[in-house]
């Protein structure tokens, strides 16, 4: 009793996300979740009336602890990526963020008019097929990278005063380029309102393409599964800016 | 006879104090305390009694221009009393339009006098900025302007000391909009070792430090990436303050004048910039370690980094974001686009259920028939 239209699909399983960018994502997602409840306490805490010492308690100071401590995963599992992105497979690749070619930005242009704008092509709706990233969620997640950097370089420069440690003191130059902490500071703060806007929409997106397009968005995050409609498997209809060098 | 025999051969500083009534005693007491402000150990002390025992005095010429010569006050009101005897008296301000007794033609005189007889020997000492709008008529003296001046003192300087915020980052005057174009010294003058002295004054024993740094060692303290003595401002005030248990505990004043504030606590959510602010105003203190403004219960305006008067308000650590108006702060503007997101998302959901209609009628029905075909 199948609708005379009804195409039913054979579905090919395709590994996108391996294990260390999986891990990378979901470690990703935790400090920065702790980066920012931690930040906003740090930029303003709540005045206790504590009939306590100061030398009993220590709620500032443990905000402070788990904000450097979770800077620190961030930092490492950040560098991570960027070896993975060398490393990894092509879902992975440093190209899939990129955008050096022309490619790029058509594709770019294509998601923009399909998945916002939502225009039709001869009354027909359109679909863009990607298996990884699109090249607009690539370059959105290029910006992402430029934001971890800028929050590296100013939370270090603040930080490198305090650390004891070769590594955060090599950001000391920071603040004395920017003109002192409290730009310093101020642009750590404001960018981070940057990872929120992002963690919002990235979740919307991801729900609307697995309700969309059917194709295992959600999920893919877990097990590093996406599916493809075998005839676009076949007909290699699928899409991926900047794809690696044709050997 | 020949001019050169007439000079009298300068005075130690040693020479100096014996002569002004101080005791041996007094002198070694200097000695330690300069020692120990300058950050050196308990066995430098020697060097700095020998070296004020022997080395003639430094020819210093102090110039004013734009600033209010609050670096002055709080330089002859260091605690020790030596230090202003010492290092005002005598050392040498051989020019300094506020403390010298000539005035006049003869003032100037003695400007070109001390120019040319310790030709790149004389310490120049700089309070004030320099404004360079409109040629630099916003500031002159004896007919020439400061710019002027500068450049003809700072050419045979053996180094420039850089007074205060004025001299170091512009201070008040070069506030947006900077009418005059206020500019600090280490813009208009290159190629000679130029010590920032920041704060607005800066601390007279931090003053004297310098100095007495420069006469023990003949070398230019070391300093930071930004120019100013490591030994005084490589720590936060945040970093040395006495109220520092209190901002790790979480104990913190709301207002300055409810029970938190009576208790001492910190001084952070009243917007102290104690945090963002380089000196060493928890550790020496002012007014021969009377107190300090954190101590007075007043948080730290951060006055000795630069821009300090753009920097936000003067009780808020939270800056406002440029051109959304004052009362817009980083987390207003981000609340905001996070309501914006939220309407557009809202929106754009309702829109996929109708622009994307077929499509997802296609999954419901296949999935659907699958479902059906499959045996239960």
């Amino acid at each position: 009793m199948a609708n005379k239209f009804l195409h039913i699909h054979r579905l090919r399983r395709v590994y996108v996300w391996e294990l260390p960018v999986r891990f990378y994502h979901w470690l990703n997602a935790a400090v920065i979740i702790a980066l920012i409840v931690t930040g906003f306490y740090i930029s303003n805490p709540l005045s206790l009336m504590s009939q306590k010492e100061a030398s009993q308690v220590y709620t500032m100071g443990w905000f402070r602890y788990v904000h450097f401590a979770a800077a620190y995963l961030f930092f490492f599992n950040f560098l991570f990526r960027i070896y993975w992105g060398f490393v990894g497979n092509k879902y992975a690749n440093w190209r899939q963020f990129i955008p050096v070619s022309k490619r790029f930005f058509q594709e770019m242009w294509t998601v923009f008019k399909i998945d916002i704008l939502m225009l039709k092509k001869g009354g027909k709706e359109q679909h863009h097929l990607s298996i990884g990233h699109n090249a607009m969620a690539g370059f959105i997640y290029f910006l992402t990278f430029i934001a971890f950097l800028v929050q590296c370089l100013t939370g270090f420069g603040l930080y490198a005063e305090m650390g004891g440690w070769w590594l955060p003191r090599l950001f000391a130059w920071v603040p004395s380029v920017l003109g002192g902490d409290y730009l310093t500071r101020a642009i750590h703060h404001w960018a981070m309102w940057f990872f929120i806007l992002f963690a919002v929409i990235h979740v919307y997106l991801v729900f609307y393409h697995d309700y969309v397009e059917g194709r295992g968005e959600i999920s893919s995050m877990g097990g590093g599964w996406k599916f493809i409609e075998e005839d676009v498997f076949d007909e290699n209809k699928h899409q991926t800016p900047n794809p690696e060098k044709k050997k | 006879m020949d001019n050169e025999m007439l000079e009298v051969k300068q005075p130690t500083y040693y020479e100096e104090v014996i002569r002004k009534g101080y005791d041996r005693r007094d002198f070694m007491k200097f000695a330690s305390m300069m020692a120990a402000f300058i950050g050196l150990e308990k066995s430098a002390i020697g060097q700095v009694a020998t070296a004020m025992e022997t080395k003639p005095r430094i020819p210093i010429i102090w110039l004013h221009f734009q600033e209010c010569t609050c670096c002055s006050e709080s330089f002859i009101r260091s605690s020790h009393p030596m230090v202003a005897d010492i290092l005002l008296d005598m050392v040498s301000l051989d020019y300094t339009e506020t403390l010298m007794a000539a005035s006049g033609v003869q003032a100037e005189q003695s400007l070109k006098n001390t120019m040319k007889k310790y030709k790149g020997e004389y310490i120049l000492c700089v309070e004030g900025s320099v404004p360079v709008a409109a040629d630099g008529v916003y500031c002159m003296i004896g007919g020439k302007t400061s710019m002027h001046i500068l450049e003809e003192a700072a050419a045979d300087a053996k180094a420039i000391i850089a007074w205060g915020s004025c001299a170091s980052n512009g201070c008040v005057q070069s506030a947006k909009p900077n009418p005059t174009q206020a500019t600090p010294i280490h813009k208009l003058i290159t190629g000679k070792p130029i010590i920032k002295v920041p704060g607005c004054p800066p601390i007279g024993e931090v003053m004297a430090g310098v100095i007495v740094h420069l006469l023990t060692f003949g070398t230019i303290p070391e300093l930071d990436r930004v120019g100013r003595p490591k030994a005084f401002y490589s720590k936060r005030v945040h970093d040395s303050c006495y109220r520092r248990p209190y901002f790790d505990a979480g104990l913190f004043v709301e207002t300055f004048d409810d029970e938190n504030a009576k208790k001492g606590y910190c001084l952070y959510n009243v917007g102290c910039k104690g945090p963002t602010t380089y000196n060493a105003c928890g550790v020496m203190k002012w007014n021969g370690g009377t107190s300090y403004p954190i101590q007075s219960g007043h948080g730290c305006i951060g006055c000795s980094e630069e821009n300090y008067w753009d920097n936000g308000r003067l009780y808020d650590r939270a800056s406002s974001f440029a051109g959304f108006g004052i009362e817009a702060s980083a987390d207003t503007i981000g609340k905001i686009a996070l309501g914006a997101t939220g309407v557009a998302i809202a929106a754009h959901a309702v829109a996929t259920n109708f622009g994307k209609k077929e499509s997802i009628h296609e999954l419901e029905v296949e999935g659907k028939e699958s479902e059906h075909e499959l045996p239960s």
